[in-house]
Parts: C-alpha cells; sequence; structure tokens
C-alpha cells in the first residue's frame, strides 16, 4: 500500500502533503516523515490530508503526536482537509477542537 | 443470514487493508448500504483489526485473526476475532478532556470511541484467551440516516 509523502516550502511552512491510506501500517512512515521534519527545524508545518482516501485513529494519533512535538518547539501544527469522510473522523474524536483545519493550503498558509 | 465471507488474517499491520477491502467488497455487493455508511464501516473493521493485530503482538502468538461478514435484507454483520490476552472494555483508561492540553499526551485511546460511534451496534466479548469484536450496520438506519437513499 503507497502512501505519499511530499513536502514542500510555502511562506515559511513545510507543507506535507499526504496520498493514500493512513492506517497501523502506513502510520510509522508518516510519524517518522514528521519527526524528520521537526529535526530539521521545520516548527511551522502544514498537514495536507486533500490526497488521503482513508484515515482512522492511527493516522489521528500521528497527527496528535506531531502537534505535540512542534508546540514543545513553540511551532505548530495545521491541517488541510474538505473531505467530509476525514473530517468526521475528527469529529467525532473532537479533534476539530484540537486543530486549525483549513479548506486549502493558501488559507493555512495566511491564517 | 443469506452472504457469508470469511477471511483469516495473518496477525501483520500489512494485512488491516485488505480486511478493509474484502468487507467493504461485501458490504457494496450484497447490502444496500450508501457509501457514506460504508466508509464508516471500513474505519470501525481498521481500528478492529489494529487492536486484534495488537493484542497479538503483545501476547507472542502466531495465531491468525478471524474476520467474518454476514449480510441478509436487515443488516450486514462483521465479527473480528483475536487470540490476545484480552480486555475489560469496561475499565478503559480515561483520558484528559480533548480542551485540557494534556489531552495531547496520548495518542492513543480514539479507536473504540470511533467504532462506537461509527456502527449502529457494537458487542465486545473478550476473556483472557481472545477478544471478539461484532460490530453491525443496520440498512433501515441508512434510510433514517442522511436521506441519501
Amino acid at each position: 500500500m503507497d502512501l505519499g509523502l511530499d513536502v514542500t516550502e510555502r511562506d515559511g511552512y513545510a507543507v506535507l502533503a499526504v496520498r493514500g491510506e493512513v492506517d497501523v501500517y502506513t502510520a510509522p512512515r508518516f510519524r517518522e516523515r514528521l519527526i524528520e521534519l521537526v529535526s530539521e527545524g521545520k516548527h511551522r508545518i502544514v498537514v495536507d490530508l486533500e490526497g488521503v482516501d482513508f484515515l482512522d485513529s492511527t493516522g489521528l494519533g500521528v497527527l496528535v503526536g506531531g502537534l505535540k512535538r512542534l508546540r514543545s518547539h513553540e511551532g505548530d501544527l495545521l491541517l488541510v482537509c474538505t473531505q467530509s469522510r476525514i473530517l468526521k473522523v475528527f469529529e467525532i474524536t473532537g479533534l476539530t477542537k484540537v486543530f486549525s483545519i483549513y479548506d486549502s493550503v493558501d488559507a493555512a498558509v495566511s491564517s | 443470514m443469506s452472504e457469508a465471507v470469511q477471511l483469516e488474517i495473518p496477525a501483520g499491520p500489512e494485512f488491516v487493508a485488505l480486511a478493509r477491502l474484502v468487507v467493504s467488497a461485501m458490504a457494496s455487493a450484497e447490502t444496500q448500504l450508501s457509501d457514506d455508511r460504508v466508509d464508516d464501516l471500513k474505519i470501525a473493521v481498521s481500528e478492529a483489526c489494529t487492536n486484534a493485530i495488537e493484542a497479538h503482538d503483545a501476547s507472542a502468538t502466531d495465531e491468525r485473526v478471524l474476520v467474518s461478514c454476514w449480510a441478509d435484507h436487515e443488516r450486514l454483520e462483521v465479527c473480528i476475532e483475536d487470540r490476545g490476552s484480552g480486555f475489560d472494555v469496561s475499565n478503559l483508561p480515561e483520558h484528559p478532556p480533548l480542551t485540557d492540553p494534556e489531552r495531547l499526551k496520548f495518542e492513543r485511546g480514539l479507536g473504540i470511541p470511533l467504532i462506537r460511534a461509527l456502527v449502529d451496534e457494537v458487542e465486545f466479548s473478550s476473556t483472557g484467551e481472545g477478544t471478539a469484536v461484532r460490530l453491525v450496520m443496520r440498512h433501515d438506519a441508512d434510510l433514517d440516516g442522511d436521506g441519501e437513499f
């Protein structure tokens, strides 16, 4: 199962575009990539979930861990997501109160 | 129940996607559940299979996880059975509320609340010899739900 993790720079943010399915098998790669970015000094990160086909609680755990790590560096992790099936897992778990979720990368980096 | 599918998967994380694929194919082919409800079921199956695989890992058993799926005109039922050491679903650890910054210390513990929210019925049967999670999606719940039908 492929998981795409492409990083670009945008207005001082590292934008991590995730593609594919995020579950217990692929989540470790996603977590490692986030940790690498933080280790490289990228403390303002946008995770673009528009290319994600599936995300369960293991993916949520990666994002919660990433946010925690970034906040400990006085940074932030913003999300881009408009897909209702992905947003639903954030809504059910109450994580919409924890994450800032935007409609586009443009909206996130200009927030 | 008119149709049944049984799948035995090795207890490895790479096989959870296969369980999702088989259950969602069954749901799409044999039921009238909407695409949104099939997506809900896929998440619940993924959560239950993930817990099963972690239970096998913790118990160091190389037995397989059994995924069974039945459908008829009223309901779709999925059962995920593991041979782990079991757990007490009524005694799960409490996490701080989501508005509490301390909540960020916990990256886990979201799977069972997700299962409960996404399916019409869920039943956990756990003993020292394993756990069975039964998930039910009712067709009438779909008809009463978001009106997509």
